[in-house]
């Protein structure tokens, strides 16, 4: 069932596998510290742990000795019933994989399918992909900090500020595609729609008035020095770490790597627009949360030149046929920058109408590899504020 | 980075014993990828690692693929009765279960490379060597592979069900699996639905 | 002249109030349902959002969400049920004191939703545990939600305290606790329990 005695000789070189001792152990197999260590399990049912996520953690008094993370209690197999669905059919499936970043997960699975079949999106249909990521990201990420004050402590204040600015880009949303979350609106080829009439001037009053409420949130809590005391050093992760154990996104970019896919792959028309990608020096919590600040403040750049730029123009290449749709045998990865990490879909056809295999490559099950390493050591209160800094979704980790 | 060619003959100069071939693939998106065998898929990896011109530290994908056994027809030459003929025989093609990493690099900024590795049948020899070692990625992606397919990955930490729980005896993502009759409801039942919902109409009450 | 039938309107009209014990009791119990925090899927950020500043569900008495079931009245499954989280949802209803109720919020916990097909998923949380109200959507907006709790609201306010419509807690011989299934090599055993859901009869065309 386990591993030998953890002593695997290929590649002793890579980084973090001194943990690989305790990965031999499940924790109900290890000694005991002579009887002063204690397992709870926290979860599935936790205020805490975002979604139906257990953790076993054996702690020594309040430190962690060892921490396994158990999946699983939201598996929907979406994999299963994408290869009985056809491919249009799968789209409102990823609407539902990260349930936060409705539009973002279309936007990938879109961009395997046209890599695979090789088509063209209109140029206005780009510009409306990047305008609503980017405002999906925007609430992503201030949904992120808002969850983050709560599992410290901060009993619902912060998330309401954050909630209240979610509830701004939702209405936009659901004048765009129709739906508040599950927005099903990316075709292969284009958008579903084009804008209602003043849709355009309703997201600049957004994005104009964004950055007072980020101004309002971050005087409340950047400088805090509960914040700061709780998240500066936890929970660090090292730059070879992170490299080798496929961390992607903003947790990459806090432990000091620059590798943004809007940046190295530059799908979509992201090459045209001049932002800059932030980076962390000591990879601990509190390098991740202000990520995600300034990761904000750049995708309000973004969104005015978008929106300045934004031309007329049809939304879905005339010829993509949405009816009928049948790819030719073959096979296709495409990954975008999610505002978890890198969200990838991989799709092998087989000249039919339901793919052959379809994979979903979900950033937040990936980060999570580094948990236990991320948390050794440190309080199980930390536990609860590192696991929120990572930014996991469940839909997506169980998909 | 250089075509999948010349990364094809450096990894065999570097690893003699190694058989790598290249699977072209037919899409727009012209990602092929090398398949390698079992026995030296590790070292492929390592030195696809520490290649100072290639350096793929990045494990971005790791998936499962089920290939069921499949039958096809070839047409062959056979004496018969004295005359050669040309002569249709179904032939069998013994499945197997496939997994392909997809690597980046993420010094070079470069990628992908695209390595496949079979087992060689979905009954009993079903193991590769785990990357997880080379890659600590691939750690939790190998898990799910194991749950859902039963590929075991020997070598790896910690092998143990991801997503199902610790009981449950079958590989759910194979193309033979066929998932527990649980009363699945439908208004307009037909097919197999209809079928697997005949049994329990004299059961059920109104509803 | 006074010729209304019910003598408390006359007296509420000049200030006085006549209550029977019922409505005191069922008053306080429908404006104070405290539900669990138990958020499973997508509908749970529906759910939170419904307790947010715009859509304010405390206003409506779920003052606050409470981490243990103990303290909980209302457990709202929001999100696919999956066979791997059946017992430790029977088992949370269990631990949770009468009396309790629960909302099954979305399509998924309705019935699977739109992942069905799953071989993990929980056909219906009303398979294992008595549902009161039923929230179809997918996800359902927050409003939906908060007229699902005045549906609950309505239905607690309508139960008698004595006769045969009195409500579970009162009833000495209706079970408060079911069994929790097992996990087995294949499915949870059993697939549903028979006290609590009968499977619909499938109609049969031609």
């Amino acid at each position: 069932m386990s591993g030998g005695n953890g002593g695997s000789t290929q590649g002793s070189g890579s980084p973090g596998l001194s943990a690989v001792d305790r990965f031999a152990l499940l924790p109900q197999e290890m000694e005991d510290g002579g009887g002063s260590w204690l397992e709870i399990s926290m979860g599935p049912q936790h205020p805490s742990t975002h979604g139906v996520f257990r953790m076993d953690v054996v702690l020594e008094g309040e430190t962690v000795v060892k921490l396994k993370p158990v999946f699983g209690y939201l598996h929907r197999n979406h994999e299963k019933i994408a290869e009985g669905t056809s491919y249009l059919s799968s789209m409102p499936y990823t609407d539902r994989l990260d349930y936060f970043c409705s539009l973002t997960n279309n936007w990938a699975y879109a961009l395997a399918v046209e890599t695979l079949v090789g088509l063209q999106v209109p140029e206005r249909a780009e510009y409306l992909r990047v305008i609503t990521a980017e405002l999906t990201r925007l609430q992503n990420h201030t949904c992120l900090a808002g969850f983050l004050m709560q599992d410290m402590g901060a009993s619902g204040t912060p998330l309401m500020y954050g909630f209240r600015e979610r509830e701004f880009i939702l209405d936009l949303f659901e004048s765009l595609t129709g739906a508040r979350m599950m927005c099903n609106y990316m075709r292969f080829g284009g958008c579903r729609c084009d804008t209602p009439a003043g849709w355009l001037d309703q997201v600049r009053t957004v994005v104009t008035d964004y950055p007072q409420f980020l101004d309002e949130f971050e005087n409340l809590l950047t400088g805090n020095e509960i914040l700061m005391s709780r998240t500066q050093g936890v929970g660090v992760l090292t730059k070879e770490l992170a490299v080798n154990a496929s961390i992607s996104g903003p947790c990459l970019r806090a432990a000091g790597v620059d590798y943004d896919l809007r940046k190295v792959d530059g799908y979509g028309i992201y090459p045209r627009f001049p932002f800059r990608v932030p980076l962390g020096d000591h990879g601990d919590t509190y390098d991740r949360y202000m990520l995600r600040i300034l990761e904000m403040r750049e995708s309000l750049k973004i969104l005015e030149q978008a929106l300045k730029e934004i031309p007329e123009g049809p939304v879905i290449d005339p010829k993509a046929k949405l009816r009928g749709f049948r790819p030719k045998p073959g096979e296709a990865y495409g990954r975008i920058e999610g505002p978890k990490g890198e969200l990838g879909f991989y799709l092998i056809s087989d000249g039919g109408a339901n793919p052959y295999r379809y994979r979903v490559r979900p950033p937040s099950l990936i980060n999570l590899t580094v948990l236990e390493d991320l948390c050794l050591g440190h309080n199980v209160a930390d536990t609860v504020i590192i696991l929120g800094s990572i930014d996991i979704v469940l839909g997506e980790v169980d998909r | 980075m250089e075509t999948l060619e010349q990364i094809r003959m450096r990894v065999l100069a570097a690893c003699p014993e190694a058989v790598v071939d290249l699977v072209l693939n037919p899409a727009p998106s012209a990602q092929h990828s090398l398949r390698v065998d079992r026995d030296h898929l590790a070292t492929v990896a390592l030195f696809l690692r520490e290649d100072p011109s290639l350096r793929m530290d990045y494990c971005s994908n790791v998936t499962g693929v089920d290939w069921p056994d499949r039958t096809e027809k070839v047409k062959v030459k056979k004496t018969v009765d004295g005359v050669e003929k040309e002569v249709e025989e179904t032939r069998g093609i013994p499945g197997c279960l496939e997994v392909v990493y997809h690597l980046y690099s993420v010094a070079l900024k470069h990628g992908p490379v695209i390595l496949r590795v079979r087992t060689l049948d979905r009954a009993q020899e079903v193991a590769v060597p785990s990357l997880t070692p080379v890659w600590r990625g691939c750690e939790l992606q190998e898990r799910e592979i194991f749950d859902l397919f039963g590929v075991r990955f020997d070598g790896h930490p910690d092998l143990r069900r991801l997503l199902m729980w610790e009981g449950f005896k079958d590989h759910p993502m194979r193309k033979d699996y066929v998932d527990p009759d649980d009363f699945e409801y439908e208004p307009t039942p037909h097919d197999r639905v209809l079928e697997r919902a005949k049994p329990y109409q004299d059961r059920g009450g109104t509803a | 002249m006074s010729s209304s039938l019910n003598p408390s309107s006359d007296l509420r009209a000049q200030g006085v109030v006549v209550t029977s014990i019922q409505d005191l009791y069922n008053w306080g119990r429908k404006n104070s349902v405290w539900p669990l925090q138990f958020g499973l899927a997508c509908c749970a950020i529906e759910m939170i959002a419904s307790t947010m500043a715009r859509y304010d569900m405390a206003r409506f008495g779920s003052e606050v969400f409470r981490p243990s079931p103990r303290q909980a009245d209302l457990m709202i499954v929001s999100g696919t049920v999956t066979k791997k989280m059946v017992p430790q949802i029977v088992r949370l209803y269990n631990q949770m004191a009468e009396p309790k109720y629960v909302i099954a919020m979305g399509a998924c916990a309705i019935s699977g939703g739109p992942f069905k097909q799953g071989y993990n998923v929980l056909k219906g949380i009303d398979r294992y545990i008595p549902v009161d109200v039923h929230i179809p959507g997918c996800p359902p907006r927050p409003e939906a939600l908060i007229h699902a709790l005045m549906t609950l609201q309505e239905k607690i306010g309508n139960q008698s305290l004595t006769g045969e419509g009195r409500p579970r807690h009162l009833r000495a011989d209706a079970p408060s606790e079911f069994p929790i299934p097992k996990q087995g090599s294949h499915d949870v055993e059993p697939p549903f329990n028979p006290d609590v859901w009968k499977a619909p009869r499938v109609p049969v065309r031609g």
